[in-house]
């Protein structure tokens, strides 16, 4: 073993990707992962501190040191399986988590260098357990007799669904869409999370006895209050923040102007980016404008540019510093050549005799004092209104919850934009045996907040079917 | 996976089948559609559902051979199965005894107009149902909609049987006949479906339509399906797919559904079900 001191100067690891100029024309995988020499030199870099401030970063509370001794002693299947105790998707995480803002922030290494390489360790250990086919089904409890309904098939759901059914209860996971995933199939993009991760990643879980039932609508097909008399004794709902946030502007429903999730929807699963191979057509736009400055932005502009787009443009209001989308992202995009119009917002999209668009007017805007989020108040500038070419839009400014669940369950309380309301982290709502985690009751966030959500619902749902 | 477990050809284009669907079949309402998927690659389309049959598990549903995907469906026989149907979706249609109602179909819309008549009938109205196609051999579910209807009219474009004419042609004729309207059901194509809301505007008949605009996920998810109705957007998959047809942008509905005209052209060129056979 190195000595504390020489361990330091070694450097973050870098993450081997694919050429910009190569990658725009296909839609494989960005970053290519790290090789069994480089994770083991990163995993060293971790100083196995005896207080580990990365865990309370975590969500999902991951043995972080562990799984990083593991890798670095060579053992990588054993690090996969430690990962995999704490977390059912280690191969989405490691892609997809904001670890910046979670267990790489507050990493001791960071404080003077960089931090640890923690996501892309994740990631190395869940894909070398995939390949490797190595793959065992973690131990059953006995049957408690009791069975559990889990409203959609998403990053909660699914983390829910695999803590319940190891606890010994049977689970049903009801799918309204015709595949398993939820965001992490029809949102993000096959470059940045590949399909075959979370198929197999579901795979797996139903390995471990969790049936899922796709194509199913809870509130249309059958009520949650026909689930409880199918014999379910308790119910969770996780089905996402899935309906989309127009702008209300002039225009809007001109052909040619998507919401993020139609045009990602179209893309990712069903594969409308090898029409004619499969039956969904997209529009390929020349001049496409992405409004939004988040991560389903990012998704939409570089979906875009791989589908030939000449200009592709983020339309974003305030600047790049207050973006939500994670900065790998934007710098990614920015490499592939998207165009960022910042300070800009549309107030009105123009069509031709066909009804296609084919201008977007613009404002330009400035930052004035902050706002209820903390962030400056784009206020537009007077007389700055100007006008852009465009064939295509993608406005990907949020989503909202789905109305269809609180529609028709009687009793169960929503706020103001119609999420779920919840008792505690546990995620108990106003009806008894109906719990709720995620989107629905957050609002639009992350992954692993709802894998979260999703765990903490799972230890409430067992102690209520023991009661 | 469902089974097909009938296949008729009602026209030369318009075709009904029957699939296993058991828990849609208990379930569903007049109006209510299912989405389909007939294969790994396909794409998923809105079909209104006919008929059900809850102690045999199936569902009907009629369509006309438009693109590649109904042209595979139709190619497909009783025994075969299609990838995935999920249903019910959208909202069911509004029934009550109104009193004398209309209910209008023109060319494959006559399919999906029939089950509404079946309830609307069942809750104690007087239905009148005027049917129409371009020529006699379009014509689809007359018998049918003879058992449902107190009145049927049936007109075609051509004259090659019934009344010469439009369907909106035999409302204004019933209207102008004293005839006391209490609402119309209008379900076509969509200019057939403006004609009659202009024929029944000046009289304040209220005018039932269902919209039949693009979608993808069909559960209130993409907005593919958006429609302007009284100047609002909706989505029609869960906002619809019926509106009060006053109110309804037509203009804006007809040119969403041509966004893709040169793909749908493309995928159709490529496809060879059923051109083999013929």
């Amino acid at each position: 073993m190195k000595g504390k001191k020489e361990r330091e100067t070694v450097h973050r690891q870098g993450m081997p990707e694919q050429d910009p100029k190569a990658r725009i024309r296909n839609f494989d995988e960005v970053p290519l992962g790290y090789t069994e020499e480089m994770a083991v030199a990163e995993a060293k870099r971790c100083i196995q501190c005896k207080k580990p401030l990365c865990i309370g970063g975590c969500p999902v509370d991951v043995d972080i040191p562990g799984f990083i001794k593991l890798i670095a002693e060579g053992d990588f299947i054993g690090a996969a399986r430690r990962l995999k105790e704490a977390n059912i998707l280690p191969a989405v995480c490691g892609r997809v988590c904001p670890q910046e803002d979670q267990c790489e922030k507050i990493c001791v290494l960071g404080k003077k260098g960089e931090p640890v390489a923690i996501g892309r360790l994740e990631r190395f250990a869940a894909d070398y357990e995939r390949e490797s086919g190595n793959i065992t089904v973690p131990e059953i409890a006995l049957s408690t007799g009791k069975k559990v309904a889990v409203v959609g098939a998403g990053p909660a759901g699914l983390t829910i669904a695999g803590d319940l059914v190891k606890l010994g209860h049977e689970v049903f996971i009801f799918e309204a869409l015709h595949k398993a995933g939820g965001v992490l199939v029809y949102g993000i993009p096959e470059f940045r999370l590949p399909k075959k991760i979370v198929e197999a990643e579901v795979d797996y879980l139903k390995k471990t006895g969790v049936k899922i039932i796709t194509n199913t609508v809870i509130g249309r097909l059958k009520t949650v209050d026909e689930l409880f008399e199918e014999g379910f004794g308790a119910v969770f709902l996780g089905v996402g923040a899935g309906a989309p946030v127009f702008m209300h502007i002039p225009g809007e429903n001109l052909s040619g102007i998507y919401s993020a999730n139609e045009y990602l929807t179209r893309s990712n699963p069903m594969k409308a980016y090898r029409f004619p191979e499969y039956d969904t057509p997209i529009v390929r736009g020349k001049n496409v404008a992405v409004i939004g400055g988040g991560n389903v932005a990012m998704d939409s502009v570089r979906t875009a540019l791989r589908l030939g787009a000449e200009n592709a443009y983020i339309i974003y209001r305030r600047t790049e510093v207050e973006m939500p989308a994670r900065i790998e992202e934007v710098h990614h995009a920015g490499q592939e050549g998207v165009q960022f119009k910042l300070l800009t917002n549309p107030v009105e999209y123009i069509g031709d005799k066909d009804g296609w668009v084919k201008e977007m007017k613009c404002l330009r805007m400035e930052l004035g004092e902050p706002d209820e989020s903390g962030r400056r108040r784009p206020v537009p500038i007077k007389g700055s209104e100007f006008v852009m070419d465009v064939d295509t839009v993608v406005v990907a400014v949020g989503t909202m919850a789905n109305p269809i669940i609180p529609a028709t369950t009687p009793g169960l309380e929503t706020n103001r934009w119609g999420h779920v309301t919840v008792r505690d982290e546990n995620g108990e709502t106003s009806r008894r045996g109906v719990y709720a985690g995620g989107d629905i009751v957050t609002g639009s966030a992350t992954v692993i907040l709802a894998m979260g959500a999703g765990r903490k619902a799972a230890r409430a749902i067992d102690e209520y079917l023991k009661s | 996976m469902n089974k097909i477990t009938e296949k008729f050809y009602l026209s030369e284009n318009v075709v009904r089948i029957a699939l296993e669907a058991p828990e849609i079949a208990k379930k569903r309402k007049a109006g209510q559609f299912v989405v389909i998927m007939t294969g790994e690659k396909g794409e998923r389309i809105p079909l209104t559902i006919a008929d059900s049959d809850a102690e045999k598990g199936t569902i009907t549903i009629i369509f006309q051979i438009v693109g590649k995907t109904t042209a595979c469906l139709a190619a497909l026989n009783a025994g075969d199965n299609i990838s995935g149907v999920q249903g019910p979706l959208g909202n069911p249609t509004e029934i009550d005894n109104f009193g004398t109602v209309v209910c209008v179909g023109g060319g494959v819309g006559v399919g999906v107009v029939y089950p509404i008549a079946v309830s609307l009938r069942k809750a104690g109205n007087r239905v009148v149902s005027i049917i129409g196609a371009r020529t006699r051999d379009l014509l689809i579910l007359k018998d049918e909609m003879k058992k449902t209807s107190d009145e049927l009219i049936v007109t075609t474009d051509d004259g090659s049987y019934g009344f010469h004419g439009f369907v909106s042609g035999v409302l204004q004729n019933l209207i102008d006949s004293d005839e006391k309207i209490d609402r119309v059901f209008a379900i076509g194509p969509v200019p057939m479906m403006q004609a009659i809301c202009d024929v029944t505007r000046p009289y304040k008949i209220k005018t039932i339509v269902s919209l039949n605009p693009i979608m993808v996920d069909a559960t209130g998810m993409c907005g593919a399906c958006r429609v302007s109705v009284k100047g609002e957007t909706r989505f029609a998959c869960v906002d619809g797919p019926e509106f009060d047809g006053h109110e309804v942008d037509f203009n804006l509905l007809a040119s969403r559904l041509r966004m893709y005209l040169n793909q749908e052209r493309e995928s159709m060129k490529r496809c060879r079900c059923g051109k083999d056979e013929r």
